[in-house]
């Protein structure tokens, strides 16, 4: 049993207090000379930049400050791409590169991203900010459920593990009941995983006869990879008896820890010494103002390998306003409310899958696990929300059910301007997932 | 009061087979059957003899199930018993969720409802010299 009454109100810690906490004008003094050094770097080592900023009319001499940010080019997914496997690198691979991550690779060619030591060292750091947000240190024991691979999910977590000095359990996602065994028998402090993998780690302890809640030493969840929801979180801290908090990054940009939320959970810390956020109208690729949304945009700071200029992340997040009462003068991001290229067009309204996991947490009577399967009929698209029933939903009258649809079927109306078909489907029809939960079923 | 299983069903083939084959694999006998049907799902409910141990097998099977109070009026098998009841819920305001009946051999005929306020049965039951019926009768 472990006193979990104090998880959201003990003390503060901190990983690297002098750059959390730092000043604005320390904050923008660093990143004006880190971005000068960056700038310099991608010239000179790296033809696509050298001939994008040439086109530009800009030469590095140009950039003085942070202020400069504006004309620099920008870099998109696609660029990445073109430049497969090795364009964009700055360093020769064979001396100076440690590891090599690549996207999946599933919609065109993998983007790859180089990683020198220096480069490992500075993501670890990033992740060991986020273990220590959540309450975590060197005492703690971090149960890593990402997949280890060139998904950067498992060993970015690892090298912050590794940064702060935990004892690392590197499980690597699946094999459910053996993660449940060794985090009640090496008693687990902190979870990192994709919070649908939480939520099934959770349900098959609870299936195993545990409450994790209570039985397990928990406190902490590091989850992302994946949007979730609120709901999705209130579940989580539930079930598991943790503060979850959602964590941010892109293998382009580094990894986990370019963002993370601290346990106030009202947006995600930046690591803005190691990257500086612009968030952009995607349509004039101008700033819009603090809480306003619009396209993340990252460059990057202390890469030597890979490093980026504007990079266009595609997800659709703003800036939070205000200072956060935890301490860190870190600017925050919203949590990621959709993609720019997720974004699905149905009867011609835009619509973020996001949207239907936030309309379906308002019902208490249906869980977390959802599926949109979207069909034409005819000239018209066709949306289905396939939702399952909380044990506790007395669907014993049909009309109870049909109404609960009806419900369902109206917010969503309401929310998103198109008509859905709500079906009430039967438990575990419902794809449970290892990773990245597949949502949204197009067979347009 | 008797204990109906209601079981959450999607509209697929073989699932009721199934649900069948779980309920006989925990010795469960069933008494009664019916299935309210739409487009996309189901809902089974059934009469069995031994209620707790067919919702914790169905249960472990991943179904969606749960107990249901429901009451249980036995009448004769004859033309024009049941209405006068029907008449007599009407007159006592019971609103009828739904009903069903199955034959009990040649003279009777249990009839099963599901109604919000189940208190007056017993009493109109007995005002018409019917038979409620509980969970031991079935």
């Amino acid at each position: 049993m472990t006193d979990k009454t104090q998880l959201k109100t003990r003390p503060e810690r901190y990983f690297q207090p002098e750059i959390e906490k730092a000043s604005a004008d320390a904050l923008f003094a660093v990143q004006s000379e880190r971005l000068l050094k960056t700038v310099n770097n991608c010239y000179a080592n790296i033809p696509f930049y050298r001939s994008a900023m040439d086109a530009l009319g800009v030469l590095p001499g140009d950039i003085t400050s942070a202020d400069d940010l504006s004309k620099l080019p920008f870099t998109t997914k696609q660029d990445m791409r073109d430049a497969y496997p090795f364009g964009l690198f700055a360093v020769d691979v064979h001396s100076r590169v440690q590891r090599l991550h690549a996207s999946s690779g599933t919609t065109g060619n993998a983007t790859v991203c180089g990683y020198t030591q220096e480069d490992i060292d500075n993501w670890g750091d990033c992740f060991a900010r986020s273990i220590a947000q959540v309450g975590g240190g060197r005492e703690s024991i971090l149960q890593i459920a990402y997949g280890y691979g060139l998904f950067t999910g498992g060993l970015g977590a690892h090298e912050g593990g590794i940064r702060i000095g935990a004892t690392i359990l590197p499980m690597s996602s699946g094999n459910t009941q053996r993660q449940v065994q060794m985090m009640n028998d090496f008693g687990t402090d902190i979870l990192a995983c994709t919070p649908s993998y939480a939520l099934l780690i959770a349900d098959t302890a609870i299936e195993m006869g545990y409450d994790p809640a209570s039985d397990f030493k928990l406190s902490g969840a590091i989850l992302g990879a994946e949007p979730w929801s609120e709901g999705m979180r209130q579940e989580i801290e539930d079930k598991l008896g943790v503060v979850a908090v959602d964590i941010y990054g892109l293998s382009e940009v580094m990894g986990p820890g370019v963002s993370c939320e601290c346990r106030v959970q009202n947006g995600l810390h930046v690591a803005e010494d190691q990257f500086i956020i612009e968030i952009l109208d995607p349509e004039t690729l101008k700033p819009v103002p603090d809480g306003e949304y619009g396209e993340v945009v990252f460059t990057t700071l202390t890469k030597e390998c890979s490093p980026l200029l504007r990079y266009r992340t595609r997800d659709i997040s703003c800036i939070v306003p205000g200072t956060c009462s935890c301490g860190r003068t870190l600017r925050r991001m919203g949590r990621i409310s959709g993609r720019t290229d997720d974004m699905l067009i149905i009867r011609g309204v835009n619509v973020f899958p996001s949207q239907f996991q936030q309309a379906i947490a308002e019902f208490a009577e249906v869980t977390n696990h959802y599926e949109i399967l979207l069909t034409r009929k005819g000239q018209l698209d066709k949306v289905e929300l396939k939702v399952e029933t909380t044990p506790e939903f007395d669907f014993d009258e049909i009309r109870k059910i049909e109404e609960l649809q009806q419900r369902i079927g109206n917010e969503l109306k309401s929310n998103l301007q198109v008509s859905v078909d709500v079906s009430v489907v039967e438990p575990k029809s419902i794809e449970r997932s290892m990773g990245k939960a597949r949502r949204v079923i197009d067979l347009r | 009061m008797p204990n109906q299983v209601t079981v959450f069903l999607e509209n697929e083939q073989g699932r009721l087979a199934a649900l069948c084959h779980t309920l006989a694999a925990a010795d469960v006998n069933m008494s009664a059957l019916t299935v309210a049907d739409t487009a996309s799902y189901g809902v089974a409910r059934l009469l069995v003899d031994k209620p707790e141990p067919a919702l914790q097998a169905l249960l472990d099977a991943g179904y969606r199930a749960k107990l249901t109070d429901v009451s249980a009026v036995e009448i004769p098998n004859v033309v024009g018993s049941l209405a006068p009841l029907l008449e007599a819920f009407d007159e006592a305001g019971l609103n009828l969720e739904y009903a069903y009946c199955f034959g009990s051999g040649q003279e009777k005929v249990t009839v099963v409802f599901r109604v919000e306020n189940p208190e007056g049965i017993a009493e109109i039951a007995q005002r018409l010299g019917y038979r409620l019926l509980h969970s031991a009768d079935l």
